[in-house]
């Protein structure tokens, strides 16, 4: 436990820091009021908001572990929610929707694994495939238009609320410890592990590298679903064009934020899912203090720029050394004295 | 049913052939990207239908080489005129040049190029800044004298869309000092950016008590928008108001629920304009002018959304 | 002296990696830098050359005070290093490599032809006759090392140090190499030689110093000293007698029970099929040069290469050895050669490392709790004596004997009854040397059969009850019981390839 929280530190570190930054700008930032019988604040938006990426990054965290990248979740996000919306209109129900939404996930991450295990193409590569095609194939299920439903069943995966909380909240936060409690209760956190380090030396060991490769890829696409269904939930309506557009860089910045390295390896979900609400944050902060919207991404930019620089091991070690020669050199000018 | 479907066609065919002999129009769209582009195409082949016009339709696939390729084409094959939605404005002074040279009157649809305006017979387009002024006069019409804060979802940042329509408004709402824009921010032109964005106007504004009317570039955002308002408890259409620009459906049929005010229609029949033009050119020569501005036509609550939105809901949109 | 270093200490978190460490080297000489794995040679070095800065101590060169913080500082001040892995980029031609950073440049752009000129010349006096428009990696190994060392002679020029230049050399590309460094001594350059072979310290070396645990031990004329006084300088404790001892003295064969049969087992392009049938508790050794097919034996019978032809079978019917899985599942285990790249999980923890085998075994629904991985994580820490602090640490901080430790206790963890060990010793010290090798003695008292392959004949001398000595990409004999000497496998090696023919004549 203590192990875990030390792992997050530095995230939740830059999490009190930018909500002390954002409330200089907004001061009722923190406040928390109930309506309605839900919470409504910033900060629940923020939970709320942050639901997509979050989920991604949740199966981005997992891909990237065994050393690989997927580009294609944000794509994804756009074919599942166009096959729940279509699902709906077409009369069938949320639960079959919901089903064909996963599946559509999941076959599209057993493609992505297929490319990358059995056929052995770089990840990048291979998950950028499905990141063109895929929008193409989500025009194709919605008829390029922003395919609108009407059920509010189903809405209420992207806007309702259970005990106040909002139930894309609730989503990741589970998406979360479910995943973590999976790779962490069995043994598959840590042969995912071995494979991300070294993958020639875990099949000698015997590791299923094939199987675990696809298995990830699998994961990210279901998590896409997710993220896709609560997209689609969210503005009651499938809009392939625009549907998690660009979150597939989100997704990867919230697990470089949470101090994953992208060569593979050791991997922190924790700390992928706090880096994604550290990314929604600064979105929400950004909106709140009411910046004109040329300066959002510029802003966006450089605070990234300085979380990243900070988390940096290079520089801290870069630190101890400028702070041992400023000692040193205070210490020279004292004996010279 | 079939055979009189077919002898009506053919009878139709032998008719406008003897009466006007049928003219052929080439077409080159720039692809399918939005629903209001692909409003247009059904509209365009509905229009030359209507007319009796021989189309031949090219999608570009928002590639410049596809267009000038299908312009070449349609310049082989002796059409009678060019429509074409340019995907951008440069690069096109020799294909137009081609044209005027087989003396093929070529028809910008919707956007324009940097080319001399003699090279081509007209443009058909509507006027963006006169969009988002007509939306202004309707909020200084609605809310009179009371003081009004407004909040403004723009479009993408340095898109032509998204400056001109903030340009226009300003214009619209001048001179009225009860009317300010509080908040604005870019919601992207996107349905789910537009409700992100206006949790936080609402957040900001007190919960929404202090915004009197929401101003959207398009109307996507404003759905979202207005998704945004319902969940944050408040009543769209009541205690703050809605208007935003295109005319999509979904906005007719937020209209028609009393969640929205007013849309101002982008009319996706830029071709009917067109046509008219060309009908006169053909007949004597007439030259239009060199740029047609389509109507920036006003929808409010009282011009029956229900019935627009049945409509406009098979076009593509 | 022109390069002195005065109680040099470098800390690294947990350990004292040099403590108050001297060394000195004059022009024109060999100075032989020798300790056991973890006894502080490379970090001296990385010291040297800038790769680390040091805590504490003078290093004096020239007589002027140094502190290179970056190796292309280290470079201007005139010390040049060549490692085992060479280090220059295969893809260039040899001379973009000689002249790297340092083009010959015309109007702003690389003179080609100056550049080979200027390459030619750098290579002048190493007897080298080669094409320097053509890539590095077309030539062999020792040509690449002579050529990184014409580099660096000519970018630095007054220290050289060559850190293990012959782990992957055979004997006359060694002879090679030794004609270059001694000519370079010759014309003055003070030679820093790092090494686990001893008779090249004995062959090639004016002086020698010894390093233990980060301090240093000896600095002595290397004539004045003897390989047992050195070893025992290196191990700080006589050399348990293993390797002098000779042949272990292993029941014959015919006693042992057959266990497993391999019938026809090749592929094509690899390895000519061939026979192989492992009693219980024998040790197999594979002979025979780098390249002759040996190691590829063995990755076929352990799945590694899927065999095109050929079963296995044991007492109770044919096993599958498609895959490492199935060949894991009936039973077998492989330590391979290159344990950087097949061996360890670099960032994962001893423990880990140790259990993951068994894991992967048992599949992933079912981990192994975690009392019984420190559990097991412990017994083998202690009983094959792994010098770490903590189970957890991560393996790629241990020394490369300890390294191979791991790798051991991962496949003795799963209890195998075929274990199969690649180079089990290479780039180990002298100490972890002899551990192994009688570790491999006591694992088979329990019945356990192993396959060494080793490209030093004693280790297999003393190791094996049976050599299999291969060539070019065949098995060509076996030598059993007393016919088990360095002298005849080296003699079954060397034999010419009409020599077998001449056995199917008559």
């Amino acid at each position: 436990m203590i192990r875990s929280l030390r792992r997050v530190a530095p995230q939740l570190m830059t999490l009190v820091v930018l909500a002390a930054l954002v409330s200089w700008f907004f001061p009722s930032f923190l406040q928390i009021d109930m309506s309605d019988g839900r919470l409504v604040g910033p900060v629940i938006d923020i939970l709320k908001r942050g639901a997509p990426v979050a989920i991604l990054a949740v199966g981005m965290t997992l891909v990237v572990a065994t050393g690989g990248i997927d580009l294609s979740v944000g794509t994804v996000m756009a074919i599942t929610g166009a096959v729940a919306a279509s699902a709906l209109v077409s009369g069938w129900g949320v639960p079959v929707a919901l089903i064909l939404a996963v599946g559509a996930g999941m076959i599209a991450g057993l493609w992505n694994g297929c490319l990358v295990a059995v056929l052995g193409i770089q990840p990048i590569v291979a998950t950028l495939i499905l990141m063109t095609a895929g929008r193409g194939i989500a025009q194709l299920i919605t008829e390029g238009r922003i395919l609108t439903y009407s059920d509010t069943g189903f809405g209420f995966l992207g806007s309702g609320s259970i005990l106040g909380i909002p139930v894309p909240a609730l989503l990741w936060v589970l998406t979360g410890v479910l995943v973590a409690l999976l790779m962490r209760r069995t043994a598959l956190g840590l042969l995912v592990e071995a494979v991300g380090v070294n993958k020639r030396a875990s099949a000698l060991a015997g590791v299923n590298a094939r199987g675990l490769i696809i298995v990830v890829y699998m994961a990210s696409g279901l998590c896409a679903a997710l993220a896709g269904i609560i997209a689609t939930a969210d503005i009651r309506g499938a809009d392939a064009n625009n549907a998690g557009l660009w979150l597939e860089l989100d997704a990867i910045l919230a697990v470089v934020i949470g101090g994953n390295s992208l060569l593979g390896g050791r991997f922190s979900i924790a700390a992928s899912v706090l880096g994604a609400m550290i990314i929604q944050t600064i979105d929400t902060g950004i909106l709140l203090a009411g910046f004109p919207s040329e300066y959002n991404l510029v802003i966006k930019a450089v605070l990234v720029l300085a979380i990243l620089m900070i988390q940096s091991p290079h520089l801290a070690s870069e630190w101890a050394l400028i702070r041992m020669q400023i000692a040193r050199r205070r210490a020279a000018r004292e004996q010279e004295v | 049913m079939t055979f009189k479907t077919l002898m009506m066609t053919t009878v139709a065919t032998l008719g406008l052939a003897a009466a006007a002999q049928a003219q052929t129009v080439g077409f080159s769209q720039i692809g399918s990207e939005s629903g209001w582009r692909a409003a247009e195409t059904t509209l365009t082949k509905q229009q030359a239908e209507e007319r009796g016009i021989d189309l031949k339709f090219s999608d570009a696939q928002q590639k410049q080489e596809n267009q000038i390729a299908a312009m070449r084409n349609f310049i082989a094959q002796g059409v009678d005129a060019i429509l074409i939605a340019p995907v951008v404005a440069t690069g096109w002074d020799s294909i137009l040049a081609e044209a005027k040279e087989a003396e093929i009157p070529v028809v910008l649809l919707d956007r324009k190029v940097d080319s001399s305006d003699d090279m081509y017979l007209t443009a058909v387009g509507s006027d963006l800044v006169h969009e988002g002024e007509v939306a202004g006069k309707w909020l200084v019409d609605t809310v009179g004298d009371k003081d009004c804060r407004v909040v403004e979802l723009q479009g993408t940042t340095g898109s032509s869309p998204a400056i001109d329509r903030k340009t226009g408004f300003e214009k619209g709402i001048a001179g009225h000092d009860n009317i300010e824009i509080v908040r604005s921010q870019t919601g992207d032109f996107t349905r789910s950016v537009g409700k992100e964005v206006m949790e936080s106007f609402l957040q900001a504004e007190n919960g929404g008590e202090n915004i009197c009317a929401l101003y959207a570039h398009n109307d996507d955002m404003a759905v979202g928008a207005i998704q945004a308002i319902k969940e944050a408890g408040l009543l769209p259409g009541k205690d703050i108001l809605v208007v935003s620009i295109d005319g999509v459906p979904d906005i007719f049929k937020a209209m028609s629920e009393g969640e929205a005010n007013a849309t101002v229609e982008l009319t996706p029949n830029m071709a009917g304009p067109a046509f008219d033009a060309l009908a006169a050119y053909w007949k004597d020569g007439t030259m239009p002018p060199k740029f047609i501005q389509t109507d920036s036509a006003l929808y409010t609550m009282q011009d029956d959304p229900a019935g627009q939105y049945e409509a406009r809901k098979d076009l593509g949109y | 002296m022109l390069l002195t270093i005065q109680s040099l200490t470098k800390t690294f978190p947990g350990t004292k990696a040099l403590d108050g460490v001297n060394f000195d080297l004059s022009a024109g000489e060999v100075h032989a830098l020798l300790g056991e794995n973890g006894a502080g040679k490379s970090t001296l070095i990385k010291c040297l050359t800038g790769a680390y800065r040091r805590d504490e101590g003078e290093m004096h060169l020239d007589g002027r005070l140094i502190s290179p913080t970056s190796t292309s500082e280290a470079q201007e001040l005139g010390i040049g290093t060549v490692y085992q892995e060479v280090n220059l980029l295969p893809n260039l031609t040899v001379a973009q490599n000689l002249t790297f950073g340092r083009e010959p440049r015309r109007f702003g752009l690389i003179n080609s032809r100056a550049q080979k000129l200027a390459a030619l010349e750098m290579l002048q006096g190493y007897g080298l006759d080669i094409d320097v428009g053509r890539d590095l990696s077309s030539y062999s190994v020792a040509i690449q090392q002579i050529i990184a060392i014409a580099r660096a002679v000519a970018v630095s020029g007054k220290v050289l140090i060559l850190d293990e230049p012959t782990a992957s050399l055979d004997a006359a590309e060694v002879r090679m190499l030794f004609d270059v460094v001694r000519n370079l001594r010759d014309r003055g350059l003070g030679i820093v030689f790092v090494s686990h072979f001893l008779d090249q310290v004995f062959e090639l070396t004016d002086r020698l110093t010894v390093l233990r645990n980060g301090q240093h031990v000896v600095t002595e004329q290397t004539a004045g000293l003897d390989r047992l006084q050195l070893i025992h300088h290196m191990l700080g404790r006589d050399l348990e007698a293993v390797e002098e001892q000779g042949h272990t003295g292993h029941a014959p064969i015919v006693e042992r029970p057959a266990m497993l049969h391999f019938t026809g087992i090749g592929r094509a392009g690899v390895i000519e099929p061939f026979d192989l049938t492992v009693h219980e508790g024998e040790v197999i050794g594979f002979a025979g040069l780098l390249g002759s097919g040996r190691t590829e034996s063995a990755e076929l019978l352990f799945g590694l290469r899927r065999a095109q032809t050929g079963e296995a079978r044991d007492q109770s019917g044919p096993i599958s050895i498609e895959t490492p899985q199935s060949a894991i599942a009936a039973g077998f285990g492989f330590a391979p050669e290159d344990r950087k790249t097949d061996g360890i999980v670099a960032e994962l923890s001893i423990r880990e490392n140790i259990i993951l085998a068994l894991q992967a075994q048992r599949g992933w629904a079912r981990p192994l709790p975690r009392a019984e991985q420190d559990r097991l994580a412990a017994d083998y820490i202690k009983r094959l004596d792994i010098r770490t602090s903590d189970a957890e640490k991560a393996i790629g901080d241990l020394s490369g004997g300890n390294q191979q430790k791991v790798v051991l206790a991962r496949w003795l963890a799963m209890n195998p009854r075929f274990l199969i060990l690649d180079e089990p010793t290479r780039g180990i010290d002298v100490g972890a040397h002899a551990e192994i090798l009688k570790l491999i003695d006591r694992l088979t008292e329990d019945g356990m059969a192993v396959l060494i392959i080793s490209s030093e004949l004693d280790e297999l001398v003393v190791a094996a009850d049976r050599i299999i000595v291969v060539r070019d990409r065949r098995h060509v004999s076996e030598l059993t019981g007393s016919a088990v000497t360095s002298d005849t496998i080296m003699q079954a090696i060397a034999a010419e390839d009409h020599a077998p023919a001449q056995e199917v004549a008559r």
